[in-house]
């Protein structure tokens, strides 16, 4: 056991890091919200993808860089951290993919959509305002959609000023996979974006609280700052528990995907046992544990970050409902960056799916029931 | 960065579970709880044999050397199966801290006594008036030539009825601040003047009111400086503030599991199919995976020689709270079979969950209540202003 990033991992963070506080620091976040479309910084991208944002996600065997998911995961976090508006993350999902079918590496933004089209439409697809290309899955066909003609696509105003957009896929699209490959495939991509955007959701969780405990350490009420008030500081440690663990789970989410080769999806066998992972042996069974830390960390880290923002908002008094307290920056995307897929619950969901074999309905248990189980 | 223990912890684990699974035997699980008592000498007895009572200790003490992780695993093992560890416990806490601060007389003494497992050391910290703030004790120890003299009242003795030495704070002067004014020292159990009295509690765990009166302890059994034990209770509540109740959560998850896979609805389907019940799982595994690996940072961090100060509270704090709205949440999506009660033949899962929910009450009260790991991790974690 070892919690420390290697040194590289740590120059990573570090090189980020220092990128952001010059690139995008929070007035640069605040200006990239008034672009049309909003929540992307054409500057910031262009330094990103000359650091090798994308080409890293990339496996060495396809012409990248071979940073692992854990890799990922760490400048996930310093994306949060910083709120850069950049589509990083649903560019290394596409671009990971697309490597994992065998195509070769596209010039233009690729971005992945979440959600399957439905009548045609793809919806709330992140940077879809912005990229060039779209990874859409269509009933059982994976399609890479071009944006640039033939397809519609319509900026949506939202929440977390984010580049999104309803997609309607036109007649230009290329077939990537179909059938069960394509959905694997993904459902492999989920699984990466559920962990790289977990580890973005406890970036701006811890951000979001250290924004609140500064906060409270200067301002007083009643003579005293009020962080020495129970009734705040009570609330902040448990969140500072919650952020914590959150930070933990989202680590270990990555670092289990990482050795399990980025396979899987939900509804595979394993994890039952919940033993940390010890023990289960084969690349199915670590495939399926990954795919089942992946959705625990994105629930736990979608409600951290939830709860964290709310509180260090709520903290600030009406300070913190004023547009120019950079929380309320935190506060949207907490919440937008992650439902933009889905609430908690749907990935708790995910979880029982690993753990319990998807539901078979109408099944009875075998055997008489048991004296206890007569229901109520 | 790297989330498994090792194979050797790994290994060590394994050898843990056989043995418990052969050693915990339903019967031995039974006559625990209907004693109420967290210990059994048999038990110790085949602990002893494998060298497991105090297997971090070096070897020149009498221990097995093993390292922080190895421990880890271990102590989740035995957490999970419900061990009768209670009182072996706090008898290796105390008997190492006198191997760190205790005199070469009282390491002489007990030390050799306790990793055979021929003695129980009880923590006799608690006042009737004094929980949380355990400086308030108001014990008295007063000095009279080579002895003190002891008069005074501990709640929550948990084995002190059957214990043979206790860690006790005592009042050495009541004219200075509260902190300055304690001393610990290590009291004979077995010698006029003490008395246990019996207390019942929700999760059927016995403990005790000890009273002493007029009790004499010879000035060698006292253990650090006079006046000073706060220093020594600062040592010794580091390790009980890095506590954490993962395992504990797991043998209840893996019940409600137990339960939902092997039982049906009124209309015949599987409880395991019904959503609600899924994400109810599905919430419990979650927060079990992050409350085990709260844990395991701390114990890490120790391992790597680290003091967790904020992180050990963060582990007691996230999974006792964790673990009772787990509880409490299984207890009632059983129904109205919930109520039904633990070993009574008619109850879902042997009635463990209805345990459960009353055993997990305890645990954001003793080793420090939530209210004070939360004090802990907002002034020396969080660096915020002392509360108010």
């Amino acid at each position: 056991m070892d919690l420390r990033p290697t040194p590289e991992q740590q120059q990573l963070v570090d090189a980020f890091g220092a990128l952001y506080t010059k690139e995008s620091a929070p007035e640069r976040v605040r200006g990239a919200e008034l672009l049309l479309p909003p929540g992307h910084d054409p500057s910031l991208w262009a330094h990103l993808v000359e650091l090798g944002v994308v080409a890293m996600a990339v496996p060495e065997e396809d012409g990248g860089w071979g940073a692992s998911l854990l890799d990922l995961a760490l400048i996930a976090e310093q994306q949060g951290r910083y709120l850069a508006s950049a589509p990083i993350i649903e560019a290394q999902v596409a671009a990971r993919l697309l490597a994992r079918l065998g195509v070769p590496a596209r010039d233009g933004l690729v971005t992945f959509a979440l959600h399957p089209a439905r009548d045609g439409v793809a919806r709330l697809v992140p940077a879809g305002a912005v990229a060039d290309e779209a990874v859409v899955l269509v009933d059982d066909r994976l399609l890479l959609v071009s944006l640039g003609s033939g397809s519609e696509r319509v900026s949506v105003a939202n929440l977390g000023s984010l580049p999104l957009a309803d997609i309607v896929v036109g007649a230009s699209v290329s077939v990537l996979a179909t059938g069960p490959s394509a959905l694997a495939a993904h459902q492999a991509a989920l699984d990466d974006w559920m962990v790289l955007t977990a580890n973005a959701l406890v970036g701006i969780a811890a951000r979001g609280l250290e924004i609140g405990i500064s906060y409270v350490k200067e301002r007083r009420a009643f003579d005293a700052p009020i962080g020495s008030f129970q009734a705040v500081s009570h609330r902040l440690a448990d969140c500072a528990a919650a952020v914590d663990g959150a930070r933990l789970l989202a680590y270990e989410a990555a670092w289990a995907g990482s050795s399990a080769g980025g396979a899987g999806g939900a509804g595979g066998a394993g994890g039952a046992g919940g033993a940390g992972g010890a023990g289960e042996a084969g690349r199915a069974g670590r495939a399926g544990r990954a795919a089942e830390l992946a959705a625990m960390a994105f629930a736990f880290a979608s409600e951290t970050a939830r709860d964290a923002t709310y509180w260090s908002l709520h903290f600030h008094g009406g300070y913190g409902f004023m547009l120019e307290y950079d929380i309320q920056l935190y506060y949207r995307r907490a919440r937008a960056w992650a439902r933009v897929w889905a609430e908690p619950g749907v990935a708790l969901r995910r979880v029982a799916d690993c753990r319990y074999g998807p539901v078979a309905p109408g099944s009875v248990a075998p055997g008489s029931v048991a004296p206890g189980s007569v229901a109520p | 960065m790297d989330f498994e223990l090792g194979d050797k912890s790994e290994a060590f684990r394994a050898e843990a579970r056989a043995f418990l699974d052969e050693a915990l035997t339903p019967e031995l699980v039974e006559r625990l709880y209907r004693s109420g008592v967290a210990h059994d000498d048999d038990f110790t007895r085949q602990l002893r044999e494998r060298g497991w009572l105090a297997p971090g200790w070096p070897t020149e003490w009498g221990g097995q050397g093993r390292d922080g992780l190895e421990l880890l695993a271990l102590g989740e093992e035995f957490q999970k199966a419900g061990a009768p560890h209670n009182g072996i416990g706090t008898t290796m806490m105390v008997a190492r801290l006198i191997r760190e601060v205790g005199t070469p007389e009282q390491q002489a003494e007990i030390l050799p006594r306790a990793l055979r497992g021929e003695i129980v050391i009880v923590l006799g910290f608690s006042e009737p008036e004094a929980g949380s703030d355990v400086a308030a004790a108001q014990t008295r120890a007063v000095r009279d030539g080579d002895e003190w003299v002891i008069n005074g009242q501990k709640m929550f003795t948990t084995n002190g009825h059957i214990g043979d030495y206790v860690f006790l704070l005592t009042r050495t002067n009541p004219d200075v601040a509260k902190h300055k004014g304690l001393t610990t020292f290590l009291v004979p159990l077995k010698q006029p003047g003490i008395e246990a009295q019996a207390v019942f509690t929700l999760s059927g765990e016995r403990t005790n009111i000890m009273f002493y009166t007029d009790v004499r302890v010879p000035d060698a059994w006292r253990i650090g400086e006079v006046d000073e034990g706060w220093k020594v209770m600062t040592y010794s509540l580091q390790d009980e503030h890095s506590a954490g109740f993962a395992g504990d959560s797991e043998r209840l998850l893996e019940h409600a599991e137990s339960w939902a896979s092997g039982s049906v609805d009124a209309d015949g389907s599987r409880r395991i199919d019904d959503p609600d019940v899924r994400s109810r799982l599905a919430r419990a595994a979650t927060e079990i995976e992050v409350a085990r690996l709260l844990q395991r940072r701390a114990a890490w961090m120790a391992h790597e020689g680290l003091v967790p100060v904020g992180e050990g509270p963060m582990s007691k704090l996230f999974s006792s709270e964790s673990y009772e709205r787990q509880a409490e949440d299984f207890a009632s999506m059983l129904g109205p079979d919930g109520l039904r009660s633990y070993l009574e033949p008619t109850a879902p899962e042997g009635g463990r969950i209805e345990h459960e929910l009353r055993f997990s009450l305890g645990t954001t009260i003793y080793a420090g209540t939530s209210e004070i790991q939360r004090l802990i991790i907002a002034h020396r974690g969080l660096g915020l202003p002392r509360a108010r």
